[in-house]
């Protein structure tokens, strides 16, 4: 199981709290999922005078590690702001750092992010970095003093799975003991499998378990597929090939003529 | 069944004047109690209800809320229609979304029922002004809508010829000697209850028209915009963890403006006649909750569904105090 900033992690799936239909689903599918880490927005939801405070009651209650995020900040110094106000309320000095480039497709502005993350480090904070799966940015991240990396798989509610397997497994490759967490873009179990297969640690996600169907179903879902993924990685999975490898040795069978 | 004691049980007094205090004075009344409403505010013109869209749309609201949501929501037209003839507007719902988010329609589609897909030929026959805008949108026919303030003004009429009392700027402190019911929204001191905090925007144009309710969806805030008599559209609305009922920010303003404009450039020149935040009293699963606990008797957690589901619990909440209190009336 991973280890995230010294924290033994029991589960290698992290939720979110937005969108769900309600508070109660919400709670509901984060028992049914078995995971340990919550990743909060502070903009949208707690902003304001004493707001959000009976929500985060109900998430207090889940017994969980909590991990806020700036989701929504579109520049350094908002993002850091938010970090601190986040620690203030919170009384964790994990953050999940992202700083928003593009309005659209939200896509992480990475200049800004590792600047942010250096002062966020240097500040005390240990900073989970939502980043994109460019190797040299998570190499500047890793020296600003970020101790977790978590590319993309995709954009941030697209649901579309990895669209770029090669780049992530050049990424595990190339960051070895590094724990690194894919962080968007995931939209189905299988796609939560096939990261985790290539030795990611962990997965990310909100979206896919909020607005599906039946949330709670999709979060124990996404937990066997983690778990499925690990373990196949664990288990070292055969690599494809392009010619038939028959299952059962021919040589030495008997022949009938 | 336990029987309470409530005093002067055929004398009620129920706090709040919103939807779910109105509606449910009615449901009393009718069944022969002398119903008083205490309201602290000086007028229905502050309470979460008067911020409402006035959608009756069960099967839209089903696509993010439980089935008890659409299987009770559906009764609220008639309930309307009957209560208030002429109020409701039968002219369905239409969903649509801009063109790149298309697949958030298809979404919305496999969540919910009692929709047609429509194409854009369709769209023009229903909302001419909408033509050429949109390549296809679903149309749920058998919702509804109505002005909720007119609504609320109206059911304050009928439940006064009905002889009840209204007491407004009254804090209710005073003693009571029947019973007393809570329907005071985020008022109320009940702890389960949290506030979903709403923001709403009231435009002012002549240069189009809409004749139904018409959801935009986005993958971040679903907007609605609500016809309303003389040019007004009403513009909806945000849903934010938190009670803070201050004034509506720049980013939501931007957000439900965007979200008009790109339903029709028209809305660009409209006039911002109005903006409110109200806050929405909920439960942690977002339906309505009727509690007879001895003295404690309240309706409330309408959460976004107030015109939609009082209705039905102000009749569910009639009957199970009728039936607490023992008597036959």
């Amino acid at each position: 199981m991973p280890v995230l900033y010294g924290t033994d992690v029991s589960s290698s799936l992290l939720l979110g709290t937005a969108q769900y239909p309600s508070p109660k689903v919400l709670s509901d599918a984060i028992k049914a999922s078995g995971s340990d880490i919550l990743t909060v927005s502070l903009r949208r939801e707690s902003a304001g005078s004493g707001a959000g405070g009976r929500f985060w009651e109900l998430i207090r209650d889940l017994d969980v590690r909590v991990l806020p995020n700036t989701a929504g900040c579109h520049s350094v110094k908002e993002a850091v702001t938010t970090a601190k106000m986040a620690r203030e309320l919170f009384g964790t000095d994990w953050i999940k750092l992202e700083v928003i480039g593009h309005h659209d497709s939200l896509q992480p502005d990475i200049f800004a992010l590792v600047e942010a993350a250096r002062i966020l480090h240097q500040d005390g904070f240990k900073v989970f970095p939502y980043t994109t799966e460019d190797i040299i940015v998570g190499e500047k991240l890793l020296e600003a003093g970020c101790e977790v990396l978590m590319p993309w798989c995709a954009p941030i509610g697209s649901a579309r799975g990895p669209v770029n397997p090669d780049a992530l497994r050049a990424y595990r490759a190339h960051f070895p003991g590094i724990p690194l967490v894919v962080d968007a873009g995931l939209g189905r179990p299988s796609h939560a499998a096939e990261v985790m297969e290539l030795g990611f640690d962990a997965v990310l996600l909100n979206t896919a378990v909020a607005r599906a169907g039946d949330p709670v179903v999709m979060a124990r879902a996404f937990a066997q597929a983690v778990e499925a993924g690990r373990l196949a990685f664990e288990a070292s999975p055969l690599e494809p090939r392009d010619m038939a490898v028959p299952s059962t040795p021919v040589i030495g069978m008997a022949v009938f003529e | 069944m336990q029987i309470v004691s409530w005093g002067n049980f055929m004398d009620v007094l129920i706090r709040g004047a919103g939807v779910a205090g109105l509606t449910l004075a009615h449901e009393l009344s009718e069944r022969g109690l002398s119903v008083t409403i205490s309201e602290k505010r000086d007028g229905l013109s502050q309470s979460a209800s008067w911020l409402a869209g006035g959608m009756l749309a069960p099967w839209c609201e089903r696509e993010n809320a439980e089935e008890t949501v659409l299987i009770h929501g559906r009764k609220s037209l008639d309930w309307w229609s009957r209560v208030l003839p002429g109020m409701v507007r039968r002219n369905g719902t239409l969903v649509v979304a801009p063109p790149r988010d298309t697949a958030e329609l298809s979404r919305f589609a496999t969540r919910t029922n009692g929709f047609d897909w429509i194409a854009s030929d369709k769209i023009a026959v229903l909302e001419p002004d909408l033509e050429g805008r949109f390549a296809k949108a679903l149309f749920f026919q058998k919702e509804a809508h109505l002005d909720p303030r007119l609504a609320l003004s109206a059911l304050k009429g009928k439940l006064i010829e009905q002889g009840v009392r209204f007491e407004f700027g009254s804090d209710g402190a005073k003693q009571w000697g029947g019973l007393e019911i809570d329907c005071t929204g985020m008022s109320s001191r009940d702890p389960d209850l949290r506030g979903v905090r709403g923001e709403m925007m009231i435009l002012e144009t002549s240069e189009l028209s809409l004749s139904r309710p018409v959801r935009m969806l986005h993958p971040r805030i679903p907007v609605y915009v609500v016809p309303r008599d003389e040019n007004l559209f009403m513009v909806g609305a945000t849903m934010i963890e938190s009670h803070d009922g201050g004034p509506i920010s720049a980013r939501s303003a931007m957000e439900l403006l965007n979200a008009a404009y790109s339903l029709h450039p028209a809305f660009a020149e409209a006039k911002i006649v109005e903006s409110g935040t109200g806050v929405r009293p909920a439960y942690p699963d977002n339906l309505p909750r009727v509690t007879i606990n001895g003295k404690n008797v309240s309706l409330n957690g309408m959460y976004r569904h107030g015109f939609l589901l009082s209705p039905h619990f102000a009749e569910v909440a009639a009957d199970k105090i009728i039936e607490a209190s023992g008597k036959v009336t």
